[in-house]
Parts: structure tokens; sequence; C-alpha cells
């Protein structure tokens, strides 16, 4: 299945885009397309601790499982005001 | 003129009679407005300009959360939270926020609240420009069901 991923800020940065397709297995959840994130993006793992995720657009858990066209964001630390 | 939304991303120059404008004012009594503006320097640096950027359908459910928390908590209050996005100059305001209320005190309690809670758990980030390089400026990891999160913004807030 398909998944858009969302990245923002310096986690855009570091992947050079903000929105990528990913190839996901079935039954793969949100660590998963994290996991292959940081497979190609080493850079990424720095944030490993401090990212937070959402799902079309709502908070989520990395455990969450994810479905064929899911939008699946990481954000990192946020700073606005 | 059309009411202006409660919550509100928005590109353009924040203005902050529209924000109070927002607001229902029958039995009002006092409205307290914060502006958020761009600082010229920041941990020793001098700062050129900032530029925002949001997941945008995330940050508005954030500011709506927001604004559902403070009127839990406080009842007879009303609350609008506007934030600006994109490039912004030093003295530009980067959010405004006003809360209305019969008396004072909620409103500055709840407006407090609200710019505490928008640093711990919007999807907005600051990069930031100074005079000899630029930074992302990374604050707290968000997690809108983080209740020691919330409970310390709730102390800050009534302080």
């Amino acid at each position: 299945m398909r998944v858009t991923v969302r990245l923002f800020a310096r986690l855009r940065d570091i992947a050079g885009t903000g929105e990528l397709m990913r190839e996901t297995p079935a039954g793969a959840n949100v660590a998963a397309v994290w996991s292959s994130l940081v497979t190609d993006f080493p850079e990424l793992s720095a944030y490993e601790k401090s990212i937070s995720c959402a799902v079309n657009a709502d908070y989520s858990r990395f455990t969450a499982a994810v479905s064929d066209g899911d939008e699946i964001a990481f954000l990192p630390p946020v700073s606005g005001g | 003129m059309a009411v202006p939304p409660v919550t509100l991303i928005t590109a353009a120059p924040l203005d902050h009679a529209a924000i109070v404008a927002a607001l229902d004012s029958s039995g009002i009594g006092a409205v307290a407005v914060f502006l958020g503006l761009v600082r010229n320097n920041n941990k020793g640096r001098t700062v050129l300009h900032l530029e925002y950027e949001c997941y945008e359908a995330l940050a508005l459910r954030g500011l709506d959360l927001i604004v559902a928390e403070a009127r839990e908590k406080w009842p007879s209050v009303r609350l609008a939270i506007h934030h600006r996005i994109g490039r912004m100059e030093i003295g530009e305001a980067s959010v405004a926020i006003a809360a209305a209320s019969p008396h004072r005190a909620d409103a500055f309690a709840a407006s407090r609240y609200a710019i505490e809670r928008i640093k711990q758990i919007v999807p907005i980030w600051k990069h930031e420009y100074f005079e000899g390089g630029d930074v992302w400026i990374e604050g707290a990891t968000a997690d809108p069901d983080d209740a020691d999160a919330r409970k310390e913004a709730l102390r800050i807030a009534c302080a």
C-alpha cells in the first residue's frame, strides 16, 4: 500500500522535500514508516525521541496502524507563538 | 464586514481590532489582547527576520482544541486565536489572542493559558534568520494528551 509522508521544518530540510510517497507492507504502523525514512535519511534518527506524529491531520501514536492512502506527518518539536 | 473566525492561520498581517471583533461582546466587562512580536534578538543572536511554517490542518485543530480547553476551564470566557505564518520582520505580530470575559481575571488567565498551550501543542515552527546564519527553533514535543503539560499551562495561567 502507499502512504503520503509529510515532513516539516528541520525534518523537511533533512529530507529535501516536505512530501513524499512511501510503499509500506500491509499492517505497517507509523513507527515502520518512520524507520523506512530513517534508512533513507539517517540524519532523521536524531529526532527519534522528540518527534510527534499525525495520521490524516490528527495527532496519533507510533503504534497506530496505517492504511492505504493515509497522510502520515512527522513533526519536530514545535515553536509557534 | 463579515465576522472574523475565532481561530485563524493566515499569511496576512494580524489585525488586533479584527480579533476582538471575532468575539461576541454581550455581557463582557473585560477583553485581554495579547500580541506576540518578532523580537530583534534571541539567545545572544541578532535576529534579522523569522519565517513561520505550519501543518495547517492540524494547527487549526490545535487552536480549536485550545479554545475548547479554555472554555472548559473558564466557561464565561470567549477566546480567539489568530496565528500568522510566512516571513515576518522585527516588530511584526506573529500571534494575536483575544480573551473576552465578564471580569478581568479570567480574561488575563485564559489569554495566558492560550499562548502557553500554543507553544506546547500547535504544529507551527519558526525559522530564525540571524546575523551569521539561520536555525530552526525547536521547543516542545507536541502531545495534546500530555496531562502534565496542560497542568503546567494552567499553573502558569493562574499564577
